[in-house]
Order: C-alpha cells, then sequence, then structure tokens
C-alpha cells in the first residue's frame, strides 16, 4: 500500500468516527452529570430519520441538522425528567425509549424510505487543505466532522478547565454535596442531558446525511448507539480517552471492509457484529483491571501499571442515582 | 388517595393519544388502523391461535426475567438466550435425525436448547461476577455474537444444498414438528410449556424461600452475605433460569413455528419481553395478560403495509408508549406524594 492510498484510509477513518465521537462525547456530558441516557441507539436512528425528512423537504440541510439536535434533545430531555425530576429507573426509562424511538423512526420514516435527499456538501479548509498528509487527513472534510474533531477539546476544556464544568462533575460525584455548595443539581443535569442529547441527535443528522446518506430499514446506524455508551466505559468518562476510543472503533469499521472483500462468502452481518465481543473483552480487560489482586501483580512492573493506569476510569460515583430531597 | 388504578387510565389514555398523533402525523386514519389492529388479532379463531403462537415466548421469556429482576439483573441478553436456545434444538434436531424415534429426539432437542440458552445466560452472569462486566454490556454484546453465530450457521456449515439464503435452514421433516391442535396453527405441547413457566415460577416465588432470597440478596447483597445466602451463587442461579426459559421458547421457535432456523428466529421476543416485565411492574401476576395483549398488537400490525401502506413497526410504538406511559404516570404519583408528605 502506497503512503496516499494510506492518508486517504486515515481520512475516511476520521469521517467514519465523527458521529461516534459526537454521540459518545455527548453521553459523556450527560454521564458526568450522574444521568444515564441508555437511549442512544434509539435516539440516533430517530434522529437521522428526522434529519433526512426535515432535509429532503425544506431542501436544507442545516434545518435537517438542527431538527437531528431538537429531536436528541427532547428524548434526552424526557429522560432527564422522568429519572432527575420523577425519580424514575434511568436505566428503565432509556431502554424503552431506544426500543420505540427505532420503531418511531421506521413507522415515521416509511415515505422517506430509499429516495434521494441531500447531502452535506465537503467543505475543505481553505489554504490548510493543500497541505501535504495533513491536508487530505484533517482538513478535506465536511463541517460535521470538524465539529466532531473540536468538540474533543472542547468537552475537556469545559469539564476541567471551566467553573459550569467543575459543577457538573461534582453533581455527579455527590449531588447532595454539591446542593450543600449552593449549586442546583437537579438544574445542571437537565442542561447536561439535552445539550449531551443534541449531540447525540447530530450524530444521527451525521449519518443520515453524510456518512450513510439517506434512510431505510435498517439505516445502517444501527447498534452504533450501544457501541457509544460502551465508549464512554472504555474512556472511563475522560472525554480524551472516550475520543481515542470512538477513533480506535472507526479505524476498525474501516479495516472490516477491505476483510469482508477478501471473504467474500461470509455475509457482512458477521462482520457487522465483530466490534461486539471486542467491547465485552475491552469491558473484561477493564473489570478486571479495578482488582486488588491484578494491581498488586502489576506493582512490581512498571509496564503492566502503566497499562493498568492507562485503563482505569472510575465512574462518577453518582451515576444513576437521582438527588435525594431538596 | 392516588391508585394504581387511575395511573393506569392515566397512563392509557396518554398512549391513546400519542399513537393517535402518531398517526395523524403520517397522514393515516387512525379509527382505521386501530380497527386494523383489532380485527387482526383477535378477529377470528384462526387469527387468536397466532397470537397465541406470539404469546408462548414472550411468556417464557417474561417469565424468566421475573428472576432476573428480582435479584436486580437486567437481562437484556435474553434476546440472546432466545436464539442460542434455537441454535441448540437445531444442532440437536439435525445431529439426531434417523438415529433417535421422533418423540425422544423433539424432547432432548428441546432439552438442548434450555442448556445453550442457560450457557449463554450463564455466561454474561459470570462475565458480571468474576469479570466486573456490567450485565447490559455483557448481555448485549452477546446478543450481536449470537446473531453473528446465526448467519454464520446458515450461510455456512449449515447452508442448504446449492445456495445459502435468508430464508434458512432446510426444513425438518413433519414428523420433527411440534402437533398442532386441529383447529389453528398452535402447538398445544408449546402452550403448555408456557403455562408450565408460570406455574413453575408462581410456585418457586411464591411458596419456597428461592423468591425471598432472590429478593434479599438483590436488595443488600452484603446483608445477604452475612446470613449465610451466596449472592453469586443466587445471581448466576437468577441467569440460569432466565436463559433456560428463553432457551425454551427458541427451540419452540424452531419445532413448532418455523420448522428451521431462520436469521430472525428470536423475532425480538427477548426485547419485547423486557418491555412485557416492566409494564408487569416486575410482577408475575400481569405477565400473561399483558403478553397477550403485545402479541395480539404485533400480530395485529402485520397487515398494517398492506392495507394502509403503514410500517408494521407502529406496534413498537404503542408497546413502547406503554410502558413509558406507565412508568411516568406511576413516578408522577411517587413524585406528588413524596411533595404531599
Amino acid at each position: 500500500m502506497n503512503e496516499f492510498s494510506l492518508v486517504l484510509l486515515a481520512a475516511s477513518v476520521v469521517a467514519t468516527a465523527a458521529p461516534i465521537l459526537l454521540a459518545s462525547l455527548g453521553e459523556t456530558l450527560t454521564e458526568r452529570a450522574g444521568l444515564i441516557n441508555l437511549s442512544l441507539d434509539g435516539t440516533i436512528l430517530l434522529a437521522a430519520m428526522a434529519a433526512f425528512a426535515v432535509a429532503h423537504d425544506t431542501g436544507s440541510v442545516g434545518l435537517g441538522f438542527a431538527a437531528a439536535a431538537a429531536v436528541g434533545g427532547a428524548v434526552a430531555a424526557l429522560v432527564g425528567f422522568a429519572g432527575v425530576i420523577l425519580g424514575v429507573s434511568q436505566v428503565a426509562v432509556g431502554f424503552v425509549l431506544t426500543l420505540m424511538c427505532r420503531d418511531l423512526a421506521y413507522f415515521l420514516g416509511n415515505p422517506y424510505s430509499r429516495i434521494q435527499g441531500p447531502q452535506v456538501p465537503p467543505l475543505p479548509v481553505p489554504g490548510l487543505a493543500e497541505l501535504p498528509v495533513l491536508g487530505p487527513l484533517l482538513f478535506r472534510h465536511n463541517a460535521v466532522v470538524y465539529l466532531s474533531l473540536l468538540l474533543v477539546p472542547a468537552l475537556w476544556w469545559v469539564l476541567y478547565r471551566t467553573k459550569w464544568g467543575l459543577e457538573v462533575r461534582a453533581v455527579g460525584e455527590h449531588p447532595e454535596a454539591a446542593y450543600a455548595r449552593g449549586i442546583a443539581p437537579r438544574q445542571v443535569q437537565m442542561v447536561c442531558a439535552v445539550v449531551g442529547g443534541a449531540l447525540v441527535g447530530l450524530a444521527g443528522a451525521a449519518y443520515s446525511l453524510a456518512l450513510k446518506p439517506g434512510w431505510g430499514r435498517p439505516q445502517g446506524a444501527e447498534g452504533i448507539g450501544w457501541i457509544a455508551l460502551a465508549l464512554v466505559i472504555f474512556g472511563g468518562w475522560h472525554p480524551v480517552k472516550v475520543a481515542l476510543g470512538a477513533v480506535l472503533f472507526a479505524l476498525l469499521q474501516v479495516a472490516g471492509i477491505p476483510l469482508q472483500e477478501a471473504f467474500p462468502s461470509v455475509p457482512a452481518q458477521v462482520f457487522q457484529v465483530a466490534p461486539f465481543p471486542l467491547m465485552i473483552f475491552t469491558l473484561l480487560f477493564m473489570g478486571l483491571s479495578q482488582r486488588e489482586s491484578v494491581e498488586r501483580w502489576a506493582e512490581g512492573r512498571p509496564w503492566a501499571k502503566r497499562l493498568v493506569g492507562a485503563f482505569r476510569g472510575a465512574a462518577p460515583r453518582a451515576l444513576g442515582r437521582p438527588m435525594k430531597g431538596g | 388517595m392516588r391508585s394504581r388504578s387511575f395511573e393506569t387510565l392515566v397512563a392509557a389514555g396518554l398512549v391513546l393519544i400519542f399513537t393517535t398523533a402518531v398517526l395523524l402525523l403520517t397522514g393515516a386514519p387512525p379509527l382505521e388502523a386501530f380497527s386494523l389492529l383489532v380485527r387482526g388479532s383477535f378477529g377470528s379463531v384462526s387469527k387468536l391461535a397466532r397470537v397465541l403462537t406470539v404469546w408462548v415466548p414472550l411468556t417464557l421469556c417474561a417469565c424468566g426475567l421475573i428472576y432476573t429482576f428480582r435479584i436486580g439483573l437486567w437481562n437484556i441478553g435474553v434476546e440472546g438466550q432466545v436464539i442460542l436456545g434455537a441454535v441448540g434444538t437445531t444442532w440437536a434436531l439435525r445431529a439426531g435425525a434417523g438415529h433417535l424415534p421422533p418423540g425422544v429426539l423433539l424432547a432432548l432437542a428441546m432439552a438442548t436448547g434450555v442448556l445453550l440458552g442457560a450457557g449463554w445466560s450463564l455466561a454474561a452472569g459470570v462475565l458480571r461476577t468474576r469479570g466486573g462486566v456490567n450485565e447490559i454490556f455483557a448481555g448485549l454484546g452477546l446478543n450481536f455474537v449470537a446473531q453473528g453465530v446465526v448467519l454464520w450457521l446458515i450461510f455456512g456449515p449449515w447452508k442448504r444444498p446449492g445456495v445459502a439464503s435468508m430464508s434458512g435452514t432446510v426444513p425438518f421433516p413433519p414428523e420433527l414438528w411440534l402437533p398442532n391442535f386441529s383447529w389453528g396453527r398452535l402447538s398445544p405441547v408449546a402452550l403448555g410449556c408456557a403455562v408450565g413457566a408460570l406455574v413453575l415460577t408462581a410456585w418457586l416465588l411464591g411458596r419456597t424461600r428461592v423468591g425471598l432470597f432472590l429478593r434479599a440478596v438483590g436488595g443488600n447483597p452484603r446483608a445477604a452475605h452475612l446470613l449465610g445466602l451466596p449472592p453469586e451463587r443466587y445471581l448466576l442461579l437468577a441467569m440460569v433460569m432466565a436463559g433456560g426459559m428463553a432457551g425454551l421458547a427458541g427451540g419452540i421457535q424452531v419445532t413448532a413455528v418455523y420448522h428451521r432456523l431462520i436469521p430472525a428466529i428470536s423475532s425480538n421476543y427477548g426485547y419485547l419481553a423486557l418491555l412485557v416485565t416492566m409494564l408487569a411492574g416486575f410482577r408475575l401476576g400481569p405477565v400473561a395478560p399483558i403478553a397477550l395483549f403485545f402479541a395480539g398488537l404485533n400480530v395485529g400490525s402485520v397487515q398494517l403495509p398492506m392495507a394502509l401502506q403503514l410500517d408494521s413497526s407502529l406496534s413498537g410504538v404503542i408497546q413502547g408508549a406503554s410502558v413509558l406511559a406507565v412508568l411516568l404516570a406511576h413516578g408522577w404519583g411517587v413524585h406528588r406524594a413524596r411533595r404531599q408528605a
């Protein structure tokens, strides 16, 4: 493989990673505030459908993205309202919504199945796009890809360098203590739910208007929401590590295409499930690395200690638990 | 005093309004669609037989989920456990065909399905107890793996002579089918299995100490451990019960419904059973009627595409909206009671 095609391959990894980045970083923000939004898989599909339908009917890709963000934010607001305000099990509400949003997307999207529609135009960055290697790798994509890449440092900065980010993390660790310090935990959680959900919605639009243009049953984005949820755990709830996981996963997806061509007799669906055993193994590795026995074993081995350390990431302590009283 | 029945009434109203709005949004006539759902499911004896055919796997899976929910586990892997049950039964039928009398082989094949379903569930359980992997992600990952296994089998080792296709493996000879009633395409054996699971679960959880222990371990593992109840063992027991019942449902799909292995053998019944159990408030009592309601929606929606050019996923929208509405109405009731207190 020559250098040129390698760059193209890497560029397609960046493009493939865009919706996964948007969804997993959105969920990272939500979970840092202590709220689990389990509805990602269905939300992405419903938002993808809404984005395509709106963009098709109005002819405006921008309105499509706005609709997707609105759908994602609305579903997340429902999870937030039920979980944070009413105190209903967040897992229960999220799981129901993931199934219902998927069916709703198929039902409402039926008239838009397999028809031509608008797509996000490529937007090369003037000047930077002409750079060797870096140009095709990073600066000849569309606006969604740039947004997903900028989101990584932006979320890191918000969470770790602003007062509001500190409040978000405080609420996620101990909402009652945050309340005592004058923070309104429920308000913070609702905002994080809606903003995070809007990002998840944009991930849906990134599929139906860019990466896998069009709508159908199946759309092709099925299962991505669950991957994004697992990536948040994989990244230890840290935006940069989550983003790394998302890019790694995109790399696997892109690498799967030539593999599929090498084994034409194996149905495509078999390759589509390949990430999931990998997801189990990484979660298993992370689970085991938390054990005391493993920590003791790694104590005398610097490389093992660094590896275990890299995988360490504790969940926000109040994750999934609504605030008491207040 | 706000009662549970008032909440149910509010929830039903919400579902009706929401579904009507969704139908109007697509420009479909709501009354026509609702009447089609009812006529298509309970309109004739043969349709009722089809509803009960769906009711059987739903009830089996929901019964199993009662055990896992009681101990506080989210057994989302139930879908894959149905699939593995179907794979196990198909494997046994293929291996034993021609060597054993059909009746014996059918019984052995169903037992193999139960074992494989339980084993697949045990895998998720051990990942949780020994590996520290959340059962939601372990189960979900295993669901996708199970789907991959079925596709690989159908297109690989078990493919039809000549061409492999999405229509599944070669159908079994009729002597390896579970017999049907004379009045409809419904197997009395399958119906018996579902009723048996209901009775067994009611007895185990209501009349023996198993139900109490499961609840104790789920509520406070540490306290249960101090009382001499090993939490890990009860956790795995609940997973095995759920997986076994789901595996039986998969075996029934093979021997009584499709008479072969198809890619969509589990038909989403595992996920749907999770909704049934949630709507039942995680109690066994309402499982049977709610499963019947859900099965009716599934069968009734089959003709929506032909009659009204609507997607059949309307049933899923109504099922999901029902659970959501009940969760919200109940949550609202608790919320108000808390604020007044």
